[in-house]
């Protein structure tokens, strides 16, 4: 069973992380946002089977820290991209 | 009944696996931006999600098993986030940003 | 070859394979993203070497501080992606750049290569000595114990840092605050995510110091998905950074090397020994010490990401 774990964390890894390098070279920088997402959302995966796998002590604080900051490379990402000043252009979806 | 937990685990993670495999080609083969982004949320969402329901049967403890849930919510906190933010860059101010 | 050996060799070709591509990236933008995923990908392989306290860290600072520093960064050399500096770079130049980025590549490759099996080690030096200090974590024994003043002077240098992003500032800015005032109406998403992340992110940064002495975690990490909190609810403009010249801010900066350098100035007259902790209290003085760092490193990063004070100081 521990084989299957590593295995499949190794498949996920493995999978996001060649959709990574592809869409590294664009087309936009949204996608690379999305592609820095996605293996944030595998990593942890991979994570959670590796420990589950290993025994390792203390991964799931570890886990737990990276799900809290996943969205942080995309807020930052949005932040920067869009000034504070400029007006939304619906602001009633917003509600 | 250990077995049928083990079957149950493989199950549920391969789907796991299954939906980062979709995530992945759709980020990478679908047209536009947005569709992207959807192809990406259904690997936050239901790959994780998948993923911790079948390692849920293997945790130690009621505590361990809540963190793994817990890990998981915020992954979809987060996730939901980040494609709110993404998508409305990408309505603002074009794919290209 | 087992499936974990496997998976050790994929995951070192996936690290160098990111590296690599964050090197040849076109742009700074998605050179910085490659390398946010390269950190990630770091503490996995940590996890590996069975040294979760660095892949805390890693995952703490890489996802958090350093990743929006950078984004922010690649973000705002945007529109100036081509700056003088860059165009006065020859080929030849760039060759050299890169023949000597090699050179000590390979020097510590070499190094890492030629080290022998059992390399010098103090652990079991440390493991010995662990019962003394009242802790379960080496990790935190010899960083806190063991090698305390060059734990101080590590937090000295933040402090530093935080010194030097304030000097950028332009004079009529001296004493203002860094980054964007509070919103009037903050961006809805955002300040969503940031109202219900931020509490549970507090009660975890806490527990990851709290765990420090016995379990992996400790003040840096702890402090650093503290600061991570702080950060998001400013970002989200819920709350705007305070004024530098704000005297608690101050306070707050040093407040961690200070109480650790009284403790280490106490340990002379009271233990015999610079920084020696008396026998039996080492473990109160030590958490007394770290949650004073944990504050101090969490108030610390924001400022450094926050930048130079932007907006005039109001009196």
């Amino acid at each position: 069973m521990s084989d299957f774990l590593l295995a499949t964390a190794g498949a996920i890894l493995f999978t996001v992380a060649v959709g990574l390098v592809r869409i590294l070279g664009g087309p936009g920088d949204a996608d690379r946002m999305m592609a820095a997402q996605l293996i944030g959302t595998g990593g942890i995966a991979s994570l959670l089977l590796i420990a589950a796998a290993t025994g390792a002590r203390g991964v799931d604080d570890v886990a737990l820290g990276l799900a809290i900051l996943a969205a942080f490379a995309s807020a930052a990402f949005v932040n920067s991209g869009a000034p504070a000043e400029e007006p939304d252009p619906n602001p009633a979806d917003d509600r | 009944m250990s077995l049928a937990l083990d079957l149950f685990s493989i199950a549920a993670i391969s789907a796991g696996v299954f939906f980062f495999l979709a995530g992945t080609v759709g980020l990478l083969r679908f047209p536009d931006a947005l569709s992207r982004l959807h192809a990406l949320t259904k690997a936050d969402n239901l790959g994780l999600g998948l993923i911790v329901l079948g390692l849920l049967p293997r945790a130690e403890s009621l505590l361990a098993a809540l963190m793994l849930v817990a890990i998981w919510a915020l992954v979809q906190l987060a996730g939901a986030t980040a494609a709110q933010l993404i998508g409305r860059a990408v309505r603002r101010k074009g794919p290209a940003i | 070859m087992s499936v974990l050996q496997a998976l050790d060799v994929g995951l070192a070709f996936l690290v160098f394979a990111v590296a690599a591509w964050t090197v040849f990236a076109p742009g700074p933008f998605a050179a910085t993203v490659g390398y946010v995923v390269y950190g990630l990908l770091l503490s996995l392989v940590w996890i590996r070497l069975f040294a979760v306290d660095v892949a805390l860290t890693e995952a703490a600072i890489g996802s958090g501080v350093t990743g929006v520093l950078l984004i922010g960064a690649a973000a705002r050399l945007r529109g100036a992606e081509t700056t003088p500096a860059e165009e006065a770079l020859t080929g030849l130049t760039r060759l050299f750049a890169a023949g000597l980025c090699l050179l000590v590549a390979a020097a510590l490759a070499a190094v890492v290569l030629l080290l022998p099996d059992q390399g010098p080690t103090l652990a079991p030096q440390s493991m010995e000595r662990l019962p003394e200090t009242g802790l379960g974590n080496p990790v935190t024994a010899v960083l806190i114990a063991f090698r305390s003043f060059d734990t101080m002077l590590e937090k000295v240098v933040l402090v530093l840092g935080v010194v030097g992003v304030w000097s950028l500032a332009a004079d009529r800015y001296w004493g203002g605050a860094p980054g964007e005032a509070r919103a009037e109406r903050p961006e809805p998403t955002l300040a969503f995510f940031a109202q219900v992340l931020a509490p549970i992110g507090i009660l975890v940064g806490v527990h990851v110091f709290w765990v420090g002495a016995d379990e992996p975690g400790g003040a840096f990490q702890g402090g650093a998905i503290l600061a991570a909190m702080w950060m998001i609810v400013m970002m989200a403009r819920l709350t705007e950074a305070p004024q530098a010249s704000a005297f608690w801010l101050r306070l707050a900066l040093i407040a961690g090397p200070a109480v650790f350098l009284a403790a280490g100035v106490a340990g002379a007259v009271v233990a015999g020994g610079f920084f020696a902790y008396p026998p039996g209290l080492a473990k109160p003085l030590i958490l007394f010490i770290e949650t004073f760092m944990t504050f101090t490193i969490a108030v610390t990063l924001p400022m450094l990401v926050a930048g130079p004070p932007r907006r005039e100081p109001r009196r």
